[in-house]
């Protein structure tokens, strides 16, 4: 039950692309046709599904304070997390050049789809920020980070997909000059957005007492803020639709 | 601006308009929407990145003769990755409240593509001092878009500039007389920051038709 409420809760929920921003780059610039999104998008998952978990392990048993207790009862008040940027990034920066060599050894095919992708990747926020949100949200155990990785990565193919499809059909809609391209992207984007933020009430509608508890924690402020908003996401998810169809 | 050629000058003037690394160069966009609900972590934000750009670019630089091309993007991030624990910890010591705000968005500056594309394409093949000018405008053209679109949702989405209020309360609160604002909650939403740079990009596209995409 914990891992199907995370996995739909990364791939719709907490969207890398919609919720977060992460991405970005690669989102708008790989994005003008499908076979290309398809391919980047399965790239990350692939790299996700791999250095998240590996973070995670050293998260757990180098970063954290306390994490190096297994070395000795000396080391136990070590804290090391100020060098987590530095530790993930070279994490991900090698592994990439790693299942680089390895898929190209192995599976050409492969290669010959991901290959070129694969670079771009150790600079691609969206991996990175999974790891850091893995961390700060405390991600409990192995499987779970594994579980983690592998639907964020799901859920930023769903997003490039979703707009690589769009940009394909759009190229042929009369749109005014100076919003071509990037501007009408940036939009699309952001409508999409507030559809995916109805989501929102799935994980947490029906279920009376989560509710409750979930509101009491949220400051009046912010409160009031979610309330207008899904109201207005719902409305403009059904127009969107209406435009879309 | 004595200082300055006019070559130089023209490295700092490019990128905060025509040569926007946002707007034009679509890069760093990942960290630039997330944290601009409020005006002040925009600034903190772009002050960070003028920073990390400034002396990532001016190292990176200096070491451009002595980096073996292959390994090249490691090197980069490793630069990267040690000025942003800087400014990580710098901001934790003394701004904690924001550097809560911010939470790992200080971290997504080392992959902000911003800073990766300005090393391949400047820093790599110039020198250090010019590097380092078009570094600066980089980040300050990247700093105007933040700031524009901080300033347009912390002003329509609560009403306030860096915590002062500015637009009033509610009408329901201040009686007839007063000016009355109710809050846009839905601009401190994720959404409206992407439409916010959409419509910045379409201001700016249409002042000058040079820039406009064809399909």
């Amino acid at each position: 039950m914990e891992h199907l409420e995370l996995f739909f809760k990364s791939i719709f929920v907490d969207n890398m692309v919609f919720a977060t921003f992460l991405g970005m780059c690669s989102y708008l610039a790989v994005s003008k046709k499908v076979s290309t999104a398809v391919g980047l998008g399965a790239a990350v998952i692939f790299v996700m599904a791999i250095t998240v978990p590996l973070n995670w392990l050293l998260d757990q048993y180098i970063l954290q304070e306390g994490a190096l207790k297994w070395l000795g009862e000396e080391y136990a008040t070590y804290d090391l997390s100020f060098l987590s940027f530095i530790m993930f990034i070279a994490t991900i920066a090698t592994m990439v050049q790693l299942v680089e060599i390895i898929v190209e050894k192995f599976a050409p095919a492969l290669y010959n789809s991901l290959g070129i992708f694969l670079p771009l990747i150790a600079v691609n926020c969206a991996i990175l920020g999974g790891s850091l949100f893995m961390q700060s949200r405390e991600i409990a155990s192995l499987d779970l980070a594994f579980n983690y990785g592998v639907s964020s990565g799901i859920g930023f193919f769903l997003a490039i997909l979703t707009i690589a499809a769009i940009r394909e059909k759009i190229r042929y809609s009369n749109i005014p000059a100076p919003l071509r391209g990037l501007g009408i992207t940036f939009i699309i984007t952001g409508l999409m957005a507030i559809g995916f933020m109805s989501f929102g009430g799935m994980l947490t509608g029906g279920d009376e007492e989560e509710t409750t508890e979930k509101t009491a924690i949220v400051t009046p402020s912010e409160n009031n803020t979610i309330e207008i908003s899904k109201e207005e996401a719902i409305e403009l998810a059904n127009n969107e639709k209406e435009i879309i169809e | 601006m004595g200082l300055l050629s006019k070559k130089d000058l023209k490295l700092i003037t490019d990128p905060l308009a025509d040569n926007n690394p946002i707007t034009i160069q679509v890069l760093g966009i990942c960290s630039a929407l997330a944290i601009t609900a409020e005006l002040k972590a925009s600034i903190v934000m772009s002050i960070a990145v003028l920073f990390v750009m400034g002396l990532g670019n001016l190292t990176i630089s200096l070491m451009r003769n002595i980096i073996p091309p292959k390994i090249r993007i490691i090197v980069q991030l490793i630069v990267v990755a040690t000025l942003v624990i800087i400014v990580d910890l710098v901001l934790k010591a003394f701004a904690y409240e924001l550097s809560k705000t911010l939470s790992v968005f200080v971290g997504l500056i080392i992959t902000n593509c911003i800073i990766m594309g300005r090393f391949e394409a400047f820093a790599l093949a110039n020198g250090p001092i010019r590097s380092f000018i078009d570094g600066v405008g980089n980040a300050l053209g990247y700093a105007v878009i933040l700031i524009i679109v901080g300033f347009f949702r912390e002003l329509l989405g609560s009403g306030t500039l860096l915590g002062f209020k500015v637009l009033g309360d509610p009408i329901e609160k201040t009686g007839v007389y007063a000016f009355g604002y109710e809050n846009n909650g839905f601009m401190l939403l994720a959404p409206m920051a992407l439409i916010t740079v959409g419509i910045i990009i379409w201001v700016q596209r249409s002042r000058n038709t040079s820039l406009i995409e064809d399909n």
